[in-house]
């Protein structure tokens, strides 16, 4: 690891005046499992500076908003899986941050650096010259590529990593971004970006921006909820395919429906065709059948990831039958 | 992190100047113990010179140290070259097999991938820190009743990981045992004594 200089500004007014206007030079640091525990001892990445904002209080806590929980992005994961006030407004959080990683990996980790975490790509991780590092190639898509994308991949076929992604973009949930200048408010579903919008980063996020606060809704009265994860291991592992799944029922017919995939595209993403499958519908064998085979629709596979095709469907099929 | 990363420590000259004045044979000349009133909640400042070096108070099982380190420097490499509290060990040193787990403020973490600047004004808990005198804690004494290793090496971990466990949940049943100790792998593959390990010794915790 090439050394770095290191500060802990005490605002995050501060923060963001450190931040400069390329990626990777300056970079933010919250727990560091993944840009110091990933990419700096993989030499992925060399910062001049790392700006650490895990302390920042501005950045830390659940809060109640109008409706809504507002969670500051150093939240650590652990405190969130914890809060019994998300366990009551978002289970579907409590329950998707509950798999991240390990015990040590949450108490470690936060929230925004969950969702701004790089990809898992073996390609990335072994610094081979890709588009995530400024090259003009995915090797993934003639390579090795069991791991990747099957929906909306091109020209990189990475999937993201985040479990806690598709929970917030199921809850409706905003991201709050501040720097220097000012701050805006982008609704994580278009927090997220896909190669085709910009094939070197996974979000929006500028360089001299901090991801400060996720605003997540409450879940809407009636409604359950689920995230259902399958892994190579049982535990402490990505998902290969992951889903968040919430359904508002009456009398038992389905009046409104989420489901958002993870570790299948290179965004969360939200199977709205199988959200639409199920409208009207009583929960069971037959409609959550119907909504695994819509989930995957349009999915294209690489050469030896078509298994994700199969059981994205069984996931999301078991997902919904424990829901009715 | 490769071993050429691994800088030769110096010791800075104000850090000689107070160590020498204070430290005490026991400890490596790069550390300075202070008194237990000082070393909380201070952040770490960037030595005289090099930013790119932070000197970095923090509170080791109750004793407080201030060091200097480069700033590529992890949690566990302070405590195992700098502190010489070797009890925490590094496997991969990737956050992947646990054998590094120290509790940093009540919390499990890796220590290989906490820098050792992050650490700076936190009070830190080792497996040295466990046994009062020759009195083993209970967690350890479950470990040494069932064999609840074969090697060893990745013990001081497995043992970090029950405390944090028990420290939330005293009377845990076996499948929350299972999942709060899945971050710390064993390759002897001891799973099944290091589990009786673990209820026998929240057994003992309560007694």
């Amino acid at each position: 690891m090439e050394n770095f200089s290191y500060s802990r500004p005490a605002t995050l007014k501060e923060a963001t005046a450190q931040l400069g206007k390329e990626h990777g030079k300056i970079a933010i640091m919250a727990g560091g499992t993944d840009i110091y525990g990933g990419e700096m001892k993989d030499n992925l990445l060399a910062p001049e500076r790392l700006v650490h904002i895990k302390h920042l209080k501005e950045l830390q806590g659940i809060r109640q908003g109008t409706g809504s929980l507002r969670i500051g992005a150093s939240t650590l994961l652990s405190d969130i899986v914890e809060s019994p006030v998300v366990q009551k407004q978002a289970p579907l959080l409590a329950m998707a941050a509950g798999k991240i990683g390990t015990l040590q990996i949450r108490n470690m980790g936060t929230l925004g650096g969950n969702l701004c975490q790089r990809p898992r790509c073996w390609y990335y991780r072994n610094n081979y010259p890709c588009y995530k590092h400024g090259g003009n190639a995915c090797f993934s898509a003639i390579g090795e590529n069991d791991q990747h994308a099957i929906l909306l991949g091109g020209p990189s076929f990475i999937v993201h990593p985040s479990d806690s992604a598709p929970a917030l973009v199921a809850l409706g949930a905003s991201a709050r971004i501040v720097s220097g200048t000012g701050e805006r408010t982008v609704p994580l579903d278009k927090f997220f970006v896909t190669p085709r919008e910009n094939v070197r980063r996974e979000n929006v996020l500028l360089p001299n921006e901090i991801l400060a606060e996720i605003d997540v809704p409450n879940a809407p009265a009636g409604s359950k909820a689920i995230y259902v994860k399958e892994m190579v291991r049982e535990v402490w592992d990505f998902a290969l395919c992951s889903v968040a799944a919430m359904v508002t029922l009456k009398d038992g017919v389905v009046q409104d429906a989420r489901i958002v995939l993870g570790g299948v595209a290179p965004v969360p993403y939200r199977a709205v065709k199988a959200e639409a499958a199920l409208k009207g519908k009583t929960l069971d064998e037959a409609s959550a059948t119907a909504a695994g085979l819509a989930a995957v629709d349009g999915a294209r596979p690489l050469s030896k990831n078509a298994y994700k095709i199969p059981l994205t469907q069984a996931v999301v099929k078991r997902a919904l039958l424990s829901l009715a | 992190m490769a071993n050429d990363d691994r800088e030769k420590l110096s010791v800075s000259r104000r850090a000689f100047l107070k160590g020498g004045a204070l430290a005490t044979g026991a400890l490596s000349s790069t550390l300075i113990p202070l008194g237990p009133a000082e070393g909380a909640d201070r952040a770490p400042e960037a030595t005289d010179l090099d930013p790119r070096r932070s000197k970095i108070e923090l509170k080791v099982n109750g004793v407080a140290y201030r060091v200097d380190v480069p700033n590529t420097t992890t949690l566990a490499t302070l405590l195992r070259e700098e502190l010489h509290l070797t009890g925490t060990k590094v496997g991969c040193d990737r956050m992947q097999c646990g054998a590094c787990t120290v509790h940093v403020n009540g919390r499990s973490v890796y220590s290989c991938t906490v820098p050792a600047v992050d650490a700076a004004g936190t009070e830190v808990l080792t497996i040295e820190g466990l046994a009062k005198g020759d009195t083993l804690h209970p967690i350890q004494q479950a470990f040494v009743e069932h064999s609840g290793f074969q090697c060893g090496f990745c013990t001081s971990g497995q043992i970090m990981s029950t405390k944090a466990l028990l420290d939330r949940n005293p009377q845990p049943t076996e499948d929350e045992a299972r999942q709060a100790l899945s971050g710390n792998l064993c390759r002897c593959s001891a799973y099944k004594k290091i589990l009786e390990s673990v209820m026998t010794a929240s057994r003992l915790s309560r007694a």
